[in-house]
């Protein structure tokens, strides 16, 4: 992307014949356009699952007559799953920490690795929801239920999305398009999946084991 | 002024500084480790009966706080990153908590026990 914002006093220091140096061209608070973009991104996302927290918070107890959401959950099942998730972030700062280092290979085995591990926490979502459905509680069944399917799904949706991210960065690498001084590319993958872990960790204190 | 000079002044956004801060491996396996034990620890404090109301609540929340912390400070690197990025991330995140609980509050989902 070309940074046509970069103010005067930041790209002072081009000389004339001189080729710029590779990376990102400087900008005026030192962190490039797209870390700068995802960490706003992020920001607004905290408003987006806050709502959707608040929603499930207002909603809980309107169960229409049936068991509440509550009721319903597997502790121990869903603890696994959260482990599961919390280990895939160890895995993703691996990766960056490999490609910081100039190690391809480590951060091919890692990304794949958080791939894998967030595949089996949305695995995990779907055989829960797919219960929970068998056992009655369906989306439109209460305002209960609707709010948490709304706020899991939503979250499910993120990690598939974050999936996706990583696996295209593994076909990047693989392909060569990522070397050692491209690693912010990774990080900023590595941002949105942390973002995504952090989001569960408040999903899985104020929904699932708040009584 | 030339760019690297500008840029090194702004505590915390000079990329050499950026690099030679991250942490080993070892230290990522250690939060890795502490997370794990902290959510063993809250799931089993979900679980003692005599424990109820903001006796339960409460733990819970602060150990949900030290979690969150632990992976925005060290696994999104907020600690050695520039300040700006913490600043953005934590307004957003202010913004949300105050905005939801007056939300909750015009409610009265804090009255109902």
């Amino acid at each position: 992307m070309t940074d046509i914002a970069a103010p005067a006093e930041a790209t002072a220091g081009a000389r004339p014949g001189v080729p710029p140096p590779a990376g990102h061209p400087p900008t005026s608070t030192g962190i490039s356009n797209e870390k700068l973009a995802m960490w706003v991104f992020l920001g607004s996302e905290c408003l987006l699952f806050g709502g959707l927290i608040s929603t499930y918070l207002l909603y809980k107890t309107r169960t229409n007559g049936q068991l509440s959401p509550h009721e319903r959950y597997d502790i121990p099942f869903t603890s696994i799953s959260s482990f599961v998730l919390l280990m895939s972030s160890l895995t993703m700062v691996l990766a960056v920490a490999a490609i910081t280092r100039g190690d391809h290979k480590r951060l091919r085995s890692w990304l794949l690795t958080t791939a894998l591990l967030g595949s089996v926490f949305v695995s995990g979502q779907v055989y829960e929801f797919t219960a929970f459905v068998k056992e009655g509680m369906g989306f439109t069944s209460s305002a209960a239920s609707s709010a948490f399917f709304t706020l899991t799904g939503f979250h499910g949706v993120h990690v598939t999305v974050g999936i996706i991210m990583l696996v295209s960065t593994f076909v990047l690498s693989l392909r060569g398009r990522i070397p050692q001084e491209r690693a912010e590319a990774v990080e900023i993958v590595g941002l949105y999946w942390h973002f995504v872990d952090v989001v569960w960790i408040l999903i899985f204190t104020v929904v699932y084991l708040v009584k | 002024m030339s760019s690297d000079t500008a840029l090194a002044d702004v505590p915390g956004t000079s990329p050499l500084a950026h690099e030679d801060a991250h942490p080993s491996d070892t230290h990522y396996v250690r939060v890795a480790v502490l997370l794990a034990v902290m959510t063993a620890l809250e799931v089993g404090l979900s679980y003692i009966k005599g424990l109820k109301g903001m006796l339960l609540v409460a733990p819970l929340l602060i150990i949900m706080a030290l979690k969150f912390g632990l992976v925005a400070l060290h696994f999104m690197h907020l600690k050695w990153d520039s300040k700006v990025l913490t600043r953005l991330f934590y307004a957003g995140l202010f913004l949300a908590v105050g905005v939801y609980i007056a939300a909750l509050s015009t409610f009265r989902i804090f009255n109902n026990g």
